[in-house]
């Protein structure tokens, strides 16, 4: 999916997670946990920054790691490093902050299997020296934080009529409760993405196949093998 | 005389039967139901029609310039929603509460997947199930009939319970009588307690051949069938809740439910079932709107398996070669 850079700029790799290639808004990652903790936006505050941290972690070992590790085992490689880091990140939760660590529950230790961190393991770190790795890392998690935040608070303002706890509209109005249930953080979801598509897209440019057929599975076997894209009609 | 041969694709004729016309005789159909809530529950009851009505016209309006597609208020169909939407809703809510289930129907539910013929579940139930989830004890708050007649000083006095809400608490307050609940005289949604003005609207309906009377008969006919095998009151559970309301105006509405009538009995039993299981087992007193809601959800896949075989096509060969 990413635009490779003629000249890899470290700037780039920072910041292209946040918006361009926001994990939870244009690269669809990470769904579960955004849909399940952002109910509230402080407990979207402390997801995002526990993932941000195994993230930027794993993404160093793994970069580090990456002529060691075999090809055939590198997914068990990867999840063990990863596991190591959630680990520290629960336990250091759980000592100092108990309160979210019950309001995550189970999707603090579901770090380990988050698709983003397995997602940039897989086609950043294990390609790139070790301060690209943690710059995209960085990014990601930034950017995968800022949408976390963005539901969080839009759902726990309207679903709950407060802000990180503090009332603001609660006193006026019943609060709409589908907002902080799952209904809710669907209909939230699909719309931040198509606010997010909006911006990013330009208009009247059609968004290019960057794999192309080469990359298809089926390609031996398509009519449309020879035009480049499947969509066309 | 050659250019008196018009070539054209078929349909060659056509009745004069348009969008809203249907909808203009299902705006009558529910104008007794209107008066009836009109006299039951006030000037508040007209009032929450028109909020609703008038959200569900004003942001249709809105919702179609904004994207930039024809105007479609002429269909009278945001009417119908909006209607629709008030006889789903207690009297006691509060209107900003009504107004956001008017912009639920047809943003999110209608709009959003294309406007009239394009939504996939009815815009009025799911708005009301929207405000269910959003709003539950508000949503739940039942005046007395005629509360508006009765002393203002002992607020108690006027809410009560729903005759469904008296069934499913067991021993509590007695039932009204089968002529109240006819009539309208309990509490609940705004349109859905006179049975009377509803068949009434349902009757003019079948017989302007605006539905056919295939799904409320089936609808009700299932109704009745449980009702017997659990040994529950058959008159109480046809008359309560909003399955009249339910079964002759949002069980039938063309987008949402099969064509033909294979699969509008399919429809049909399937939203009596699921009325009826929610109703005897579910912790809610009424599950018309779910049910409705639920086998519009499955309409496609019963209109594919209900497709008729096409003219001239072989009858059962095809199946033996499968096999």
């Amino acid at each position: 999916m990413a635009k490779e850079p003629k000249k890899p700029s470290y700037l780039r790799e920072f910041y292209k997670g946040i918006i361009i290639e926001n994990p939870v808004f244009r690269l669809v990652l990470g769904t579960c946990p955004t849909l399940a903790v952002t109910t509230a936006a402080m407990n979207a505050l402390g997801m995002g920054a526990a993932a941000t941290l195994v993230l930027v972690c794993s993404n160093i070992v793994i970069s580090l790691l990456r002529n060691v590790i075999p090809d055939k085992v590198r997914i068990a490689a990867y999840i063990t490093i990863i596991a190591g880091f959630v680990s520290i990140v629960q336990m250091f939760v759980k000592a100092y902050s108990p309160d979210l660590d019950k309001s995550l529950g189970i999707y603090l230790p579901l770090i380990v299997v988050n698709c983003i961190i397995l997602g940039r393991a897989e086609m950043f770190a294990s390609k790139n020296k070790v301060l690209p790795s943690a710059l995209d890392g960085l990014g990601m998690g930034i950017g995968f934080t800022l949408a976390l935040l963005v539901m969080g608070s839009i759902r726990e303002l309207i679903g709950a009529g407060t802000l990180f706890g503090f009332p603001v509209t609660v006193q006026f109005m019943a609060p709409m409760i589908i907002f902080i249930l799952p209904p809710g953080g669907f209909f939230v979801y699909g719309m931040l993405v198509a606010v997010v598509n909006k911006i990013t897209i330009k208009k009247g440019k059609v968004p290019k196949n960057q794999l192309g057929c080469s990359g298809c599975p089926m390609a031996t076997n398509c009519s449309r093998a020879d035009q480049g894209e499947c969509g066309k009609p | 005389m050659k250019e008196n041969l018009l070539v054209s694709s078929s349909p060659h004729l056509r009745g004069g039967r348009k969008t809203n016309l249907i909808m203009l005789d299902v705006i009558i159909a529910l104008m007794p139901a209107v008066i009836a809530s009109g006299i039951i529950f006030g000037v508040r009851a007209l009032i929450i029609l028109a909020i609703t009505t008038g959200t569900c016209v004003l942001s249709e309006w809105v919702c179609r310039k904004v994207m930039k597609r024809d105007n479609t208020i002429g269909d009278l169909s945001a009417i119908v929603t909006g209607i629709l939407l008030a006889f789903n809703l207690p009297v006691s809510i509060h209107p900003v509460m009504a107004g956001i289930g008017g912009v639920v129907a047809i943003v999110v539910v209608k709009q959003m997947f294309g406007g009239l013929g394009q939504n996939f579940v009815n815009p009025a139930l799911t708005a009301r199930i929207v405000l269910m989830a959003s709003f539950p004890s508000q949503m739940s708050t039942w005046y007395q009939p005629f509360y508006y007649t009765m002393d203002a000083s002992t607020p108690d006095a006027l809410t009560t319970a729903t005759p469904l809400g008296i069934l499913g608490e067991g021993a509590g307050a007695p039932l009204p009588s089968y002529l109240d609940m006819f009539l309208g005289n309990t509490a609940g949604c705004l349109g859905e307690t006179c049975a009377l003005a509803l068949i009434l609207g349902g009757l003019y309906l079948i017989v302007r051949r605006v539905i056919s009377p295939i799904i409320p008969l089936c609808y009700l006919a299932t109704v009745v069938i449980f009702s017997l095998i659990f040994g529950r009151d058959i008159l109480v559970d046809l008359l309560s809740g909003g399955l009249l309301l339910g079964a002759f105006f949002m069980a039938t509405d063309y987008a949402t439910t099969p064509i033909n009538w294979k699969g509008k009995i399919i429809f049909a039993v399937g939203c009596g079932i699921i009325t009826m299981v929610i109703r005897i087992f579910g912790s809610l007193p009424e599950g018309v709107s779910y049910s409705i809601v639920l086998m519009n959800i499955v309409a496609p896949h019963i209109e594919k398996l209900t497709r008729p075989r096409a003219f001239g096509k072989a009858r059962k060969e095809r199946k033996k070669n499968e096999a």
